[in-house]
């Protein structure tokens, strides 16, 4: 069997595919649901760039097949955003300078999301509006940019 | 895509999987967690035929704790024996901290680590230390294969191609041990250059009941020290009675070289932490009297 039929939840949103099933998580998310937010970097788990929530809770999307999706709740970062504005940790982000190029900021994101377990929830329910409210518990979480003194702790 | 195409099953029962490993034989992997697994096939470092794919199976995600033998099923993620082990084993909460990433736990399994068999891994190093075994069911029936008879090379078991191991046991130290856990990598996360692991025992005297010692990433599998094992047991230990054991165990070390540290390095290193693991080990159960 080379193929499968899956169906999984996407920010919210149900889709039934068939997939190759040699192809990752991460991929599929990019190629077949063109959710190209979720990014890839080492491809071998070390990274972090390609980090989604399954069921919610922080997976490397790079080192997961598709059809293991089956049945499961995938949050990418595409869904964290409400329609009218940015996450909380967005809006720190951007506040605050907290990032350099970019590229692993939407695996940093998806992980600082599941600190606090109700964003996490509303993110994984595709609930971007409940996420935006809940509480999080910012001492969990220091993050450390090299090399650019004018970056701050974004979160 | 990255990796080579494959046959994909996940069967839904323990005997479909091993009528699945039975038909395929060595041209089929074992897909767990696949924190391993994938960016070898990734890097197309396997290439495996037939992928069987466990998580459907029932029964095998248990967490069970009786008379000092805690046993794990082949389905319990690193972070699910973490979450087992807050609050009830700072060893397992220290040794699983140092496995990877948070999100690399939520999916890596704890048997999948071990029988894996990377020789810089810590859960095998952590069986080996407390004597645990892998079980595992094949078409002959069940077998139970002591952790000290388990690992035969680098990435390589004394599992055969039609075995899947279903879950590993491991004995818990015994009221009133201590325990050390110790490693050096370049950042954390990473496998180690060198680690170890000690569970000291002492006895009513003040003796040494029971001392294990393990390292991983100083050979080709997990290695127990059993150098210092036979130096520290009967006898009531003193700083300079543990140093010397530490020395004894390393100096029985074969470390490899490679592009990450040399193989003298290595046994320094290990004669080091050999000897920061059990004087953690002595102090936290009691120190030297």
């Amino acid at each position: 069997m080379n193929k499968a039929a899956i169906r999984v939840t996407v920010n919210g949103q149900e889709h039934e595919r068939t997939v190759e099933v040699r192809s990752t998580l991460a991929d599929f998310l990019r190629e077949d649901l063109d959710l190209t937010g979720t990014h890839v970097g080492c491809e071998h788990g070390v990274c972090g760039a390609c980090t989604v929530l399954l069921d919610g809770e922080p997976v490397r999307s790079c080192l997961m097949l598709a059809v293991q999706a089956d049945g499961h709740r995938i949050a990418t970062i595409e869904g964290v955003a409400p329609a009218d504005g940015l996450h909380p940790i967005q809006e720190a982000f951007w506040a605050k300078h907290g990032l350099q190029c970019g590229y692993c900021t939407p695996g940093i994101i998806m992980s600082a999301c599941a600190f606090s377990p109700r964003s996490a929830r509303a993110v994984a329910r595709g609930d971007s509006r409940d996420a935006r409210r809940a509480p999080l518990p910012l001492h969990r979480l220091s993050l450390h940019r090299r090399g650019h003194r004018g970056g701050r702790p974004g979160a | 895509m990255k990796p080579a195409p494959f046959d994909y099953v996940a069967p839904a029962t323990l005997d479909d999987a091993i009528g699945a490993l039975a038909t395929a034989g060595d041209a089929a992997k074992i897909l767990a967690g696949g924190q391993s697994l994938i960016p070898m096939l990734a890097l197309r470092l396997a290439r495996p035929a037939v992928l069987v794919d466990i998580n459907r199976l029932r029964g095998l995600d248990g967490i069970r704790e009786a008379s000092g033998i805690l046993e794990v099923g082949a389905l319990v993620r690193q972070g699910g024996l973490e979450r087992w082990a807050a609050g009830r084993s700072p060893l397992f909460t220290e040794v699983l901290h140092a496995v990877a990433h948070p999100p690399i736990r939520n999916r890596g399994t704890v048997v999948g680590n071990i029988v894996h068999a990377d020789p810089a891994s810590e859960l095998p190093a952590l069986l080996l230390c407390l004597e645990g075994v892998v079980i595992a069911r094949g078409p002959r029936g069940e077998r139970m294969i002591p952790a000290d008879r388990f690992y035969r090379a680098p990435l390589t078991t004394a599992l055969d191609g039609q075995e899947l191991a279903t879950a590993v046991r491991f004995t818990l130290p015994a009221a009133g041990s201590g325990w050390g856990f110790a490693e050096v990598s370049r950042r954390h996360g990473d496998f180690a250059l060198v680690g170890a692991v000690a569970v000291l025992t002492r006895a009513a005297d003040g003796t040494m009941a029971r001392a294990r010692l393990a390292f991983f990433g100083a050979g080709g599998t997990p290695v127990r020290g059993t150098a210092a094992e036979r130096a520290l047991e009967g006898r009531a230990p003193t700083p300079a009675l543990i140093a010397e054991a530490a020395r004894a165990a390393a100096a029985a070390l074969s470390p490899d070289g490679d592009i990450h540290a040399t193989a003298a390095y290595r046994r320094r290193v290990a004669a080091t932490l050999a000897e920061r693991t059990l004087t953690a080990a002595l102090d936290r159960c009691g120190g030297a009297q």
